[in-house]
């Protein structure tokens, strides 16, 4: 979905961007204009009540609606089968923690199930970091002290890339971890197993 | 008289000092101005090749160049010094230079203060410089979050240096956004009411408020995660009550407007150099002084969007959203109302327009690339990645470099007096535009196919390697371009033959004397009726030589100009300018040690620093008044004005006002952070409140009236032929027991460490204590002023000086008190 508004933003951007240039360019064609108070006030009225206010609120208030629909969509609601995870970053290790087996701690790897939705509760002990697996979801970032709540959903079971999108010194290049997303039977498997 | 007499009688006043000594005691605008520019350009030069550094460190994937630790300083400081040590400095020498010739005056405000201001940077930008070749610059990203930034995770001295260089510098910005403001606002030419104003000023005056009211809380940040880093004072400590987020809070209440304090000049140098490029004037000026002024308002409304991912509430973020995307509203009305000037008259492609253009094709991207990343959702997606990098190099390349660069070949003749010979300006744009193009646009795609910034290094195999390649490619032809730019600039301005006067046709006043402009900028201060009066009077010039304006003959032989009414620019005052003085550099070089001690923590030797900066400031005021009353001067043209120093509003009122005014929004940006530990970090309650008890409060409201009636005392009785001793004794007395109510506030809490709560206190109470003793200093100083016979009935200005921090210094210490003492009550 964030895709279609990058590809929709995009296509509006060039099309605003092209009349920009193309009204830019006329100027250098046309001969100059009339002068005086009147004619003054007439390009003053469609340059900048019509073009620079009229057409910029238009655009922008349409953009912004949109916009905000699309991240009320994104945000977390109850739903029956919920899963919750824990993320605790550090530098430079993400330890995973499961609200259905309490016991259990991963490093670098976290474990969800495919088709559910998880939210994943993000914090951090040292310094901050950001939570992001692009395939999943956007970023959010993990401050010490606080808990941040990010809902994911990952349709397909499989291996999704994550990273820490927030520089945090020098090994932030790889401060980076994987998240596995089981089918329904490794996923009870995962939760049923020994802590190791 | 003639031209060339009047000439010879203004230089020898107005000129700075001959050969060495003069660099370091001139306080002319066009010298400092020069060297102000050079040095902003030199430090542009250095962030460059720091530029240069990184694009080749990312050119091949698995880079061995650098490792992380050298990369992590040299994009930090990439960063710092474009933004502090460049852009900022660079329009603010550019408006030093060309302020005083534009508004038809002679000299900035505070002319010692500009001096000041230009030695403070220098001082504090090669301290940073030093730091980067000695390889402990900071590294911690040019926005320093803690705790990555404090002492958890920057041991040493790099973050030290970070907070403290960049804290000194600002002290220059503050500077000359004082000296910016007082001078838009009273010096000008007569007649120059704010509606005839040149647009530029009309910008400046806006970049100038913005300036006060944003820096003071970044200022603020850095001094709390100085006092943490110092001595453990946990503002940003969640285990001790402190919170990370209130740095991000701070540094992006400054961070955003920053933008807009960058972009602002640019826009004014555009809507100065694009009507005479098309030979007309400015469409809707009275419109784009509004969409300049309603951009500096939203802009203030906007830090949050830097922020979407913290975890912020979404009706939060939908309202930060909501402004963001507005804010491209007034940026909207100037784009189009430059087109609609360019379609109201015949544009021609000189080199400044071309630059323009290329501010036009760049800026236009970089702005809707911002509008995208308003939209919230999408900001999840692309934050802290090379996406945000790309956008943020369009809108401050685009929207500062290129039209600065415009603006330097647009004012060449102003600088140089030559006119443009050498043609390698054409050659160089088509290199850096292109190449800053093919640059950015690969690096927009980089961070859409996930690359994050900031990584030292990346993986073979995720499709990086051909944009990356690709980008550097471009990076390295747009700084042959910019290289070019600079050769271009230096041998037309050193070498190319004389150009006549107005070369442009201009019609605002900067035009309007011989070129380079002389030591005293203007010969006489004329009468203007229109908002281009070269234009409406082609004779201008001329009777302005010849000493037809006011103060034309300089009877009295020294540096006077006029200072005229705010709104219709009445003459009001004749304003006596001080002579060539080294005290501003040497208080600079001692100011230094303020904020280089602590990096090594010679904490006595900061205090003894503090102490030489009030002595030379005693020596830098000393000499401004007068031991007798002159009555009304003779201001040429049949008008006679009273001096500036026999009126209640002397120059160092305007000044103190405006200074209070940033002052004013660092202490609204303390009770902020107090507010905001309050009710955002995890760990508070604190332990125990304060218990206020009697004898403090009633110190403090005691001291508090005594503190206000003491100066007003002081006035009536110096105005009624009377000694004002008593009264400044009793103000005096009042503040002091207002400092005494502070030290029993800390004394009660007596370990600062302990929790954020305990350290606010301190701040707070600390703030107060500096301010009252403050005023209690000029109490006391005006007292000696008075001895020595710089007071009288009629010279009564400098009371007025003293009634406003006395003032100002009791309605935050009640206000500050208040804060402190009320928890305690409800407990």
């Amino acid at each position: 979905m964030i895709a279609r508004l990058w590809w929709v933003m995009l296509a509006g951007s060039v099309a605003i961007f092209a009349l920009v240039m193309v009204l830019l360019a006329l100027a250098f064609r046309k001969p100059a204009g009339p002068s005086g108070e009147a004619a003054d006030q007439r390009r003053e009225r469609v340059w900048i009540m019509g073009l620079g206010i009229g057409f910029s609120l238009a655009v922008l208030g349409a953009l912004l609606v949109w916009g905000l629909a699309a991240g009320e969509r994104l945000l977390p609601r109850p739903a029956p089968d919920l899963v919750t995870v824990r993320a605790e970053a550090r530098q430079w290790a993400w330890d995973f923690g499961y609200a259905d087996a309490p016991d259990r701690v991963t490093r670098n790897v976290l474990h969800i199930p495919a088709g559910r939705p998880v939210d994943v509760e993000i914090t951090a002990t040292d310094v901050i970091h950001s939570f992001w697996v692009p395939r999943l979801a956007g970023k959010l970032d993990a401050i010490p002290g606080h808990v941040n709540t990010l809902r994911i959903e990952a349709w397909e079971p499989g291996e999704y890339a994550g990273v820490s999108a927030e520089f945090s010194g020098t090994g932030y290049r790889d401060h980076v971890f994987t998240v596995i997303a089981h089918d329904p039977a490794g996923w009870d498997d995962f939760i049923a197993r020994e802590a190791p | 008289m003639t031209a060339l007499r009047l000439h010879r009688k203004l230089d020898p006043i107005w000129a700075s000092d001959p050969g060495f000594r003069g660099w370091f005691t001139t306080v002319n605008n066009n010298d400092i101005g020069k060297i102000f520019l050079m040095t902003a350009t030199a430090f542009f030069v250095i962030g460059g090749i720091l530029a240069m550094l990184i694009r080749a460190q990312l050119a091949t994937p698995e880079s061995a160049f650098m490792g992380p630790a050298v990369y992590n300083q040299v994009f930090t400081m990439h960063g710092t010094i474009m933004m502090f040590l460049f852009a900022i400095p660079f329009f603010e020498a550019l408006t030093v230079y060309l302020l005083p010739g534009m508004l038809g005056t002679r000299d900035l405000a505070f002319p010692r203060l500009s001096s000041y201001g230009f030695w403070c940077y220098f001082i504090g930008s090669s301290t940073m410089v030093v730091a980067l070749v000695l390889g402990v610059a900071p590294q911690g990203g040019w926005f320093m979050y803690p705790p990555l930034s404090s002492t958890i995770g920057s041991p040493g001295i790099p973050a030290d240096i970070w907070l403290l260089g960049i804290s000194f510098v600002e002290v220059s910005a503050i500077s000359a956004a004082v000296e910016v403001v007082v001078t838009v606002l009273r010096y000008r030419a007569a007649g120059m009411s704010l509606d005839k104003m040149p647009i530029f000023a009309w910008y400046m005056l806006v970049v100038a408020v913005m300036i006060l009211t944003a820096f003071p809380p970044m200022i603020l940040g850095s001094l709390l995660l100085e006092l943490e880093r110092a001595f453990g004072m946990p503002f940003f400590q969640v285990d001790s009550g402190g919170d990370a987020l209130l740095w991000q809070h701070l540094f992006w209440l400054f961070g955003h407007p920053e933008v807009y304090i960058i972009f602002l000049p640019a826009a004014g140098a555009v809507s100065t150099i694009l009507p005479v490029m098309a030979r007309t004037t400015l469409l809707g000026y009275g419109w784009v002084v509004a969409a300049a002024v309603s951009l500096a308002v939203l802009s203030f409304g906007l830090w949050v969007h830097h922020m979407y991912t913290t975890g912020i509430p979404h009706m939060g973020l939908a309202f930060f959203s909501a402004a963001s995307t507005l804010v491209a509203v007034p940026v909207g009305v100037q784009i189009f109302g430059w087109i609609g000037t360019l379609w109201k008259g015949r544009p021609q492609m000189h080199l400044p327009m071309l630059w323009i253009m290329g501010f036009f094709v760049t800026f236009v991207i970089g702005g809707l690339t911002g509008v995208m990343i308003a939209v919230v959702p999408f900001d999840w997606q692309v934050h802290d990645t090379h996406f945000i990098v790309a956008h943020l190099h369009y809108v401050l390349v685009g929207g500062f470099v290129f039209p600065m660069i415009a603006a330097i070949y647009y004012w060449l003749p102003v600088f140089s007096g030559r006119k443009r010979f050498f043609r390698m300006g054409e050659t160089a744009f088509w290199l850096a535009v292109p190449g800053f193009h093919v640059t950015f646009l690969a690096v927009h795609w980089a961070g859409l196919l996930g690359q994050r910034r900031r990584t030292d290094s990346y993986d073979p195999g995720q499709g990086w390697e051909v944009i990356n390649l690709i980008a550097s490619i471009g990076s390295f032809v747009m700084a042959i371009g910019f290289a070019l730019v600079i050769v271009d600039v230096a041998i037309n301005a050193l070498i190319a033959s004389r150009g006549r006067r107005n070369p442009w046709g201009a019609g605002t006043l900067e035009w309007a004397t011989a070129l380079p402009s002389p030591s005293y900028n203007i010969a006489s201060i004329p009468v203007v009726d229109s908002r281009y009066p070269m234009h409406t009077d082609p004779d201008l010039p001329n009777r302005i030589a010849r000493g037809e304006g006011f103060l034309g003959e300089p009877i009295r032989n020294r540096r006077e100009t006029l200072a005229v009414s705010t709104a219709r620019g009445d003459p009001l005052q004749v304003v006596v300018f001080p002579q060539n003085s080294v005290v501003p550099f040497v208080m600079a070089v001692v100011t230094s040690v303020i904020f280089i001690a602590p990096i090594f923590k010679l904490y006595w030797l900061m205090f003894v620093a503090a102490f030489g900066v009030m002595v030379l400031s005693m020596r830098w005021v000393w000499v401004l008044g007068s031991r007798h009353d002159e009555g009304a001067l003779d201001a040429g043209r049949g008008v006679s004005l009273p001096s500036a120093s026999e009126v209640a509003d002397p120059p160092g009122w305007w000044g103190s006002l405006f200074l209070l005014l940033a002052d004013a929004v660092l202490f609204g940006s303390a009770l902020f952070g107090y507010a905001f530990l309050w009710t955002v970090a995890p760990n508070w309650p604190p332990p125990a409140y304060l218990q206020p008890g009697v004898a403090g409060p009633a110190l403090a409201l005691g001291g508090a009236a005594l503190a206000l009636a003491g100066p007003r005392l002081a006035e009536r009785r110096l105005r009624g032929g009377d000694t004002p001793y008593a009264g400044l004794v009793l103000g005096a007395a009042g503040l002091g027991a207002l400092m005494a109510a502070c030290v029993m506030v800390m004394r009660a809490l007596p370990d600062p460490s302990a929790h954020a709560y305990d350290a606010t206190v301190w701040v707070l109470s600390g703030y107060v204590l500096f301010h009252a003793g403050l005023a209690a200093i000029m109490a006391g100083f005006v007292m000696a002023r008075g001895r020595a016979g710089f007071l009288s009935p009629r010279r009564f200005g400098e009371l007025r000086v003293v009634r406003l921090w006395a003032d100002y210094a009791v309605l935050t210490g009640l206000i500050a008190l208040a804060a402190i003492y009320l928890p305690g009550l409800g407990t």
